[in-house]
């Protein structure tokens, strides 16, 4: 698999007016083709900056540092028509919560196409419509849907439609800001077994970002855990769930349940504590005052992500190498 | 709080709720329930949206009045009128989804815990002669919040997502209900804080002898701290019984489905349905889930496809035993016998 995407030490700062808030601290991720690499945390771990960041979408607000490499070109450094290229054509997001992202007084027909005719301008109409049915039918709904206003689809729809938006232009990576949210089950499947066969069939990389780990899990080769704007742990998707090795990957792991584990039986796991503030970090690990296995040391210092196990991190001093 | 709450019952029998719709059709978001749930038991209801769970748990705390069939506390059908209603919510309490929303932003924790008490005359005629102070300060610390003066102050802008949620569970509790109808309690939440209120539902259970009817959309939550589960599809109930059973030996292939769906590692193999939960006004005839059955669909439903697609089923009954409603399931059992 060749590389895609390079995320090499970024940081983002918001500068608030009570001081800056250090969202995402010195993470480090690669993706590559036909890969999907899941980015898990809980609200406020900085996964949403990171997915927005990649694409250069942080509001104005923001202060970044650090390299955003997609096929070795820098997206923070690029020139705005470069980037203007770059989206869509080269990567593109699928945001959650489908029924605002989409403009409710147009067809959804046209909103697909609409990427498509800003990219390509050479593309005829009657290509540009052939395309968008087919990119209807590779997300599951008929290519008559494209006439529908979105208030006429269900939510599953949307989401798909949202798909369907984010591949009009062929993009070599997509990135998906928790594209199940808010979904039932059922649908959540009927969208997840979408999403797997671009990847399967295309050879896109996806970034996928999510608080639900079990997705996560199902979904991606490799998973980091992110906890108050670092990545925590980052190894293979099914180790990293079932077998975590940060104690904060566990305590996630844990929370949620195997249907049939008799060990979960009257037995929910969570997690005493709230998560960390980002304008009041600590000077030690984060995760600290809420470990069920902190130390003494653990406050002096924040521990470094550091190699473990083979192809398998953690930033834990309590976990050895 | 002492472990003083009487025993009670509740129970829906065949309860039915329709909406009219501005097409003028009817939308049926209940057809025909039957559920007991007790003091001491915690009961989940499962299903996806449409599926009209809300419907059911709203109907149950008299929210939604039933255009058939009736709610029964103790054997007595719930009156509509508001000093009925007034007395049944003393015993019967609704946890809403969505603890940000439901708290007052201007309310200080005290004042929004003191509400019920206040509307309902305890304030300060508490049977047990406490102040006002005393009884919000013991529901708080029921909730788990501790020491609970501290918060009395806060506003919930000021508490994160865990500590308002308690805070609406502390406001219900103050009333000392014998039963609580929480919908999605957790569903808002971050992982790791969801398994601390769980738990706390288990404790007031243990500790106060509460009957707990939770709504959700998760399977887990359900294997988490459900005694019994009954899943809901389209307005009924299509199978109940005790969790272990249920959820580790589902016998309703729309169960199944559910079941196959949640995303783990090493999952059953998948059975995506197609489509979504139909139009509530559109009720399908016969097995109300014949049109998306895997069991119709491969075939392995050949010998009962006419009943599944022609003959309605009866609507289960409140018993606490595993059964469900599927002709094929039916069909295999008179086999066996």
């Amino acid at each position: 698999m060749s590389e895609l995407l390079r995320i090499e030490g970024l940081s983002v700062t918001y500068r608030t007016e009570q001081g800056p808030v250090p969202a995402v601290r010195d993470v480090d991720l690669t993706v590559a083709r036909g890969e999907v690499v899941g980015v898990a945390g809980e609200s406020g771990c900085g996964k949403s900056t990171l997915a927005s960041t990649v694409l250069r979408l942080q509001p104005a607000s923001a202060t970044v540092s650090g390299r955003v490499l997609f096929d070795d070109a820098d997206v923070l450094t690029m020139r705005w028509g470069d980037l203007r290229a770059l989206r869509w054509a080269g990567a593109s997001i699928i945001f959650q919560g489908a029924l605002h992202s989409l403009n409710a007084v147009r067809r959804v027909g046209q909103q697909i196409a609409e990427p498509i005719q800003l990219h390509e301008p050479g593309v005829g109409r009657s290509e540009v419509k052939r395309r968008v049915g087919e990119l209807l039918e590779q997300v599951g709904l008929p290519a008559a849907r494209a006439e529908a206003y979105p208030h006429q689809l269900s939510g599953g729809q949307r989401q798909r439609v949202m798909i369907a938006m984010a591949l009009a232009c062929r993009p070599a990576l997509v990135v998906a800001d928790e594209p199940t949210t808010a979904l039932d089950v059922m649908v959540q499947a009927q969208v997840l077994d979408v999403l797997s066969g671009l990847v399967k069939d295309l050879g896109v990389g996806m970034l996928l970002i999510s608080h639900d780990l079990s997705v996560l899990a199902a979904m991606s080769d490799r998973i980091a855990v992110m906890y108050g704007g670092r990545v925590i742990e980052q190894g293979p998707a099914d180790q990293v769930f079932t077998d975590p090795l940060h104690p904060y990957s566990a305590a996630l792991s844990a929370s949620f349940p195997r249907v049939g584990d008799p060990g979960a039986r009257y037995a929910p796991a969570g997690l005493a504590g709230d998560p960390p503030d980002p304008r009041h970090l600590l000077s030690g690990c984060s995760f600290e005052p809420r470990c069920p296995r902190a130390v003494k040391d653990c406050a002096s210092a924040e521990p470094p992500l550091e190699t473990k196990r083979p192809s398998r991190q953690a930033a834990c001093i309590r976990v050895p190498a | 709080m002492s472990a003083d709450t009487p025993d009670i019952t509740l129970e829906a029998r065949d309860l039915a709720v329709e909406f009219g719709s501005r097409s003028g059709d009817t939308a049926t978001a209940l057809d025909g329930v039957d559920l007991r749930v007790r003091s001491g038991e915690i009961l989940a209801l499962v299903g996806e949206s449409g599926s009209g769970k809300t419907t059911l748990a709203r109907a149950l705390t008299g929210l939604e009045r039933p255009t058939r069939g009736e709610v029964l506390l103790d054997g007595t059908p719930l009156g509509y009128r508001a000093r009925d209603l007034r007395a049944f919510r003393r015993r019967v309490q609704m946890i809403l989804q969505d603890p940000a929303g439901a708290l007052n932003p201007r309310h200080t924790v005290y004042d929004s815990v003191a509400e019920g008490l206040r509307l309902h005359g305890l304030s300060r005629h508490d049977p047990d002669g406490r102040s006002e102070e005393r009884q919000v300060a013991d529901a708080l610390a029921s909730a788990g919040l501790r020491p609970p003066e501290r918060l009395f102050l806060r506003y919930p802008h000021e508490l994160s997502g865990g500590q308002r949620q308690r805070v609406l569970i502390a406001g219900a509790l103050a009333l000392r209900p014998g039963m609580l109808i929480a919908d999605e309690p957790v569903s808002s939440l971050d992982a790791s804080i969801r398994g601390e209120i769980l738990a706390l539902l288990l404790k007031l259970r243990a500790e106060l002898g509460l009957g707990v009817l939770v709504v959700t959309h998760d399977l887990g939550l359900a294997w988490n701290i459900a005694d019994r589960t009954a899943v809901m599809y389209l307005g009924r109930i299509v199978e109940a019984g005790p969790t272990e059973e249920v959820l580790a030996n589902p016998q309703h292939p729309y169960t199944k489905a559910l079941l196959s769906v949640v995303p783990e590692i090493e999952r059953l193999e998948p059975v995506v349905l197609a489509g979504e939960v139909p139009d509530p006004t559109r009720i399908p005839s016969g097995c109300r889930f014949h049109p998306r059955c895997p069991a119709l669909a491969d075939g392995s439903a050949a010998a009962v496809a006419d009943a599944c697609r022609t003959i309605p089923l009866e609507v289960l009954s409140s018993g606490e035993m595993h059964h469900c409603a599927c002709h094929l399931v039916a069909a295999q059992a008179r086999t066996l016998a």
